[in-house]
């Protein structure tokens, strides 16, 4: 790839074509279409880019639960905060943080003097624990890209005090579950390009098969987006339900093979709650027990069952994140959005994170708070 | 943290490389990347891992995908039948 070849991934006359096509193309079909996208990077690319304000009105691009810090279950966070109050060492990816668990986050235990430190890379995870002989706590979070990383370093001979909180989860689960939600209008999905490079997009065609919904694995160029997005809705006006690979230059049919014999031989997939959404069959990537031995859930079982349940906020229970992630709900049909739940101040995880639906629409202004109920509550 | 992004390898040392994101550069882990790749190659890179070497070939798919997608015609987009 030459120097100049990332331009034209951004070039604006190839954009300008396709979004008359994809106009041309909704309109031919003559009726709304509404798709979802299942990934955070994709909402954040369209807003960034301004591309959602650009849609066809008659297209509906719905938020599904593509967000790994806010599918990330409260309870899994106040487990690892209490494995910080414990005394013990945790690190954990930065966006994780600021997520509220039931009653606190990670950044608030830290302020009370738990040792809290953010990494950027699975890899500092090790090389922390074979710096010293204390116990080093890694909270792995995130979803395929992330998981392969984990599994990695436990591949690496890792030193005895490392140990990893798993609550890695596998995407093509809660897809599933989506689909199957009563009431979804969902014709056709956009997949997640940097999931898919792991798990290849063979990985959708028996869900295409069971459903009869097609999905485009796009990437995060808008003009990789708009390009699934033409796409895929040309396959659901032809009613052609099948996998496209929109994103050729990352994406194989069989994916990473090697990444993902890493993942299966460190993961195995069990049942796991989504935060707000549901418990999803085969969503949650659990350690072997050939790793039991590097698990913290396994080490500190005896301090984690008995730690007191921790209470839930009184005002996250209207907190509408479950219902924003499976494309029940926006942002702004949140009476939270904007004015009590904000970035600095989250109620919500899907406020916390970079990848968040309810931050994206906030911080890029793709639709304004709507307009407090009492006098008073307006920011 | 599920952001990833490309960069362009500078050099390699046994199973890591150093890494140039469009001037920011970092050491990134060659575990798990499914090909050799060599200092130059362009690699798709999440929480520190390479995962994807970017070949030139692939970019010239992805290019023509967009020129399909921008110049197809609408040949069986249908109105739906009741409409």
């Amino acid at each position: 790839m030459s120097g100049a070849r990332p331009l034209e991934l951004r070039d604006v006359e190839r954009g300008r074509k396709l979004r008359e096509r994809l106009a041309r193309a909704v309109e031919r079909a003559g009726r709304e279409i509404t798709v979802m996208h299942v990934c955070g990077s994709h909402e954040q690319a369209m807003a960034r880019y301004g591309l959602r304000q650009s849609l066809p009105r008659a297209l509906r691009v719905q938020m599904g639960p593509g967000c790994p810090v806010c599918v990330t279950d409260a309870p899994e966070i106040d487990a690892v905060i209490t494995l910080a109050e414990a005394g013990h060492l945790v690190l954990t990816y930065g966006d994780m943080l600021r997520v509220p668990g039931r009653a606190g986050s990670l950044d608030d235990a830290r302020a009370a003097g738990a040792r809290v430190e953010v990494i950027y890379s699975a890899t500092q995870a090790l090389e922390r624990a074979r710096a010293t002989r204390d116990p080093v706590i890694f909270f792995a979070t995130g979803f395929e890209t992330t998981a392969v990383a984990t599994a990695a370093i436990l591949l690496q001979a890792p030193p005895d005090n490392l140990f990893v909180y798993s609550a890695h989860k596998w995407v093509p689960a809660a897809m599933e579950v989506v689909a199957c939600s009563p009431g979804s209008r969902i014709e056709g999905y956009l997949a997640a390009g940097h999931a898919a490079t792991i798990t290849g997009y063979g990985v959708f065609e028996p869900f295409v098969a069971a459903h009869q919904r097609p999905v485009v694995v796009a990437g995060f160029e808008p003009l990789d987006i708009l390009a699934g997005l033409v796409s895929l809705v040309d396959l659901v006006a032809r009613g052609e339900p099948r996998v496209v690979n929109a994103f050729p230059r990352c994406v194989s049919r069989e994916g990473n093979r090697r990444a993902l014999d890493a993942l299966r031989r460190v993961f195995r997939a069990g049942d796991g709650e989504w935060r707000g959404i549901a418990c999803v069959p085969g969503g949650e990537l659990q350690l072997r027990d050939a790793y039991a031995a590097w698990d913290a859930m396994r080490r500190f079982e005896d301090l984690l069952e008995r730690a007191p349940e921790r209470a839930e906020r009184v005002d996250a229970r209207d907190c509408r994140c479950g219902a924003i992630m499976t494309g029940l709900a926006e942002p702004t049909d949140c009476a939270h959005f904007g004015v009590a739940c904000r970035p600095e101040s989250p109620i919500g995880a899907c406020m916390v994170s970079s990848e968040g639906p309810c931050r994206i629409w906030l911080e890029h202004r793709v639709a304004p708070p709507r307009p407090a109920a009492h006098e008073g509550d307006a920011p | 943290m599920c952001l990833g992004a490309p960069g362009q390898i500078v050099e390699i040392t046994d199973s890591t490389a150093v890494v140039d994101f469009w001037g920011v550069r970092r050491r990134v882990a060659l575990d798990l990347v499914d090909e050799p790749v060599a200092a130059g190659d362009y690699v798709l890179v999440h929480v520190g891992f390479a995962i994807r070497r970017i070949a030139e070939e692939d970019l010239a798919e992805t290019l023509a995908f967009f020129e399909a997608m921008s110049t197809e015609d609408l040949e069986g987009l249908v109105p739906p039948k009741d409409g």
